[in-house]
């Protein structure tokens, strides 16, 4: 990790990992959504509606992947002043909010269908949204402190690691606590989904967490040329200053 | 020897990491029943709510409880967890994942007389996900010998 405290090492890194992610995360996405509106059979129970999961899983993930890279990069700009660290951590943020956005929006639309609501106030439903609305209490103060402390990051970085709290709340609500949402199908090494199922989402989680890899590398490219135009334009306005 | 500031912090910030998940923990702990989206039937069978109060019944619609009453809309069935069993009955229109042998989440009031009167019903589905062709598989399949051998 610590290579990478050059940034324009990884820049160079980055200018072909980036495409090369978003590519091959379309081309699996893509694969696997066909594989699993079109080729994959219906469910016993809940006939045709079972294939919004392939859809909701993979955001669910990626909306609490997100705020696990905001908390690791956190942690990495508390203890080792890592110079990209709060730019990953800015560059996690918009895609791991739109994502946990997307989860609760196909998971409404799936549970009018299946439970009867489209909303309840169980632990699940009710985490996942506390997840977002972390997302955009982080978002603002990101911004807040970017324009106040120069670049510290440091109250946005204890704010991910506090809020890193919730992602095991969000995890275990639906063994801890009675809830309308069902436990997980997919635990370490077992799987209560059939195969038929199980192979299109695992491909669509990988497909999406590619795309998620990509648009993070894209957005941490922006964000240091952001940084780099302000810098060269501040240089020159002090030599201007100086000069006249 | 100095400690170097780097090692410092993250001593520092592993201890309040580690103290900030033990009292996240403590508050999940704390909200064990607080917050659980409904009782079981062994809960109200053990301490039945007042008649008044609005609660959430939910466990397994029990196998072959589900009864139609003459004017079609009003069903009774029995929700059971295993331990315990509260009669229902429901007078609407149900969801479409009702059935017997899976999990529901009636919303209701329980009666002086052991029946909960519910005015909503959720489905709630397990985590378990199977084909629809392979669970008819069997049936096709006799149906398919048995027109074959005729």
């Amino acid at each position: 990790m610590h290579g990478f405290a050059n940034p324009a090492r990884f820049l160079r890194i980055a200018r072909w990992l980036m495409p090369l992610c978003m590519a091959a995360g379309i081309a699996v996405a893509a694969g696997a959504l066909g594989w699993g509106l079109f080729e994959a059979p219906a469910e016993k129970l809940q006939g045709e509606t079972v294939r919004i999961v392939y859809l909701h899983v993979p955001a669910a993930w990626l909306g609490m992947a997100g705020w696990m890279g905001i908390a690791a990069a956190s942690f990495s700009e508390l203890v080792w002043r890592h110079p990209l660290a709060g730019i990953a951590a800015r560059a996690c943020a918009v895609p791991g909010a739109l994502f946990t956005a997307v989860c609760l929006i196909t998971g409404s639309l799936w549970g009018r269908p299946a439970w009867g609501t489209w909303w309840v106030w169980d632990g699940r439903l009710t985490s996942m949204l506390v997840l977002l609305f972390l997302y955009f209490g982080w978002m603002a103060l990101s911004q807040a402190s970017a324009a106040s402390d120069g670049g510290q990051n440091k109250a946005p970085a204890i704010f991910g690691l506090v809020g890193a709290v919730n992602i095991p709340i969000i995890h275990y609500s639906v063994t801890w606590w009675n809830s309308l949402h069902q436990p997980p199908s997919i635990t370490m090494g077992t799987s209560a989904m059939s195969a038929d199922f199980l192979m299109p989402l695992l491909a669509a989680m990988l497909g999406f967490t590619l795309i998620f890899a990509g648009v993070v590398l894209a957005r941490m490219r922006a964000i240091l040329a952001d940084q780099q135009a302000e810098a060269r334009l501040r240089r020159k306005a002090l030599s201007e200053a100086v000069f006249q | 020897m100095a400690i170097k500031a780097k090692h410092q912090r993250l001593v520092l910030l592993v201890i309040a990491l580690v103290v900030l998940m033990g009292a996240g923990l403590l508050a999940a702990w704390a909200l064990r029943n607080q917050a659980s989206y409904f009782y079981v039937p062994s809960e109200i069978v053990a301490s039945p709510p007042a008649p008044d109060r609005a609660v959430r019944l939910g466990g397994m619609v029990e196998k072959g409880s589900i009864k139609t009453a003459p004017d079609g809309v009003t069903i009774a069935f029995v929700v059971q967890d295993g331990k315990a069993r509260v009669p229902v009955t429901f007078k609407g229109i149900v969801p479409s994942l009702f059935v017997e042998g899976s999990g529901v989440v009636a919303e209701g009031k329980m009666q002086a007389d052991g029946t909960f009167v519910a005015d909503n019903l959720l489905a709630k589905h397990d985590e378990n996900y199977v084909p629809r062709e392979m669970q008819n598989m069997t049936a096709d399949q006799a149906k398919q010998v048995v027109a074959d051998t005729q």
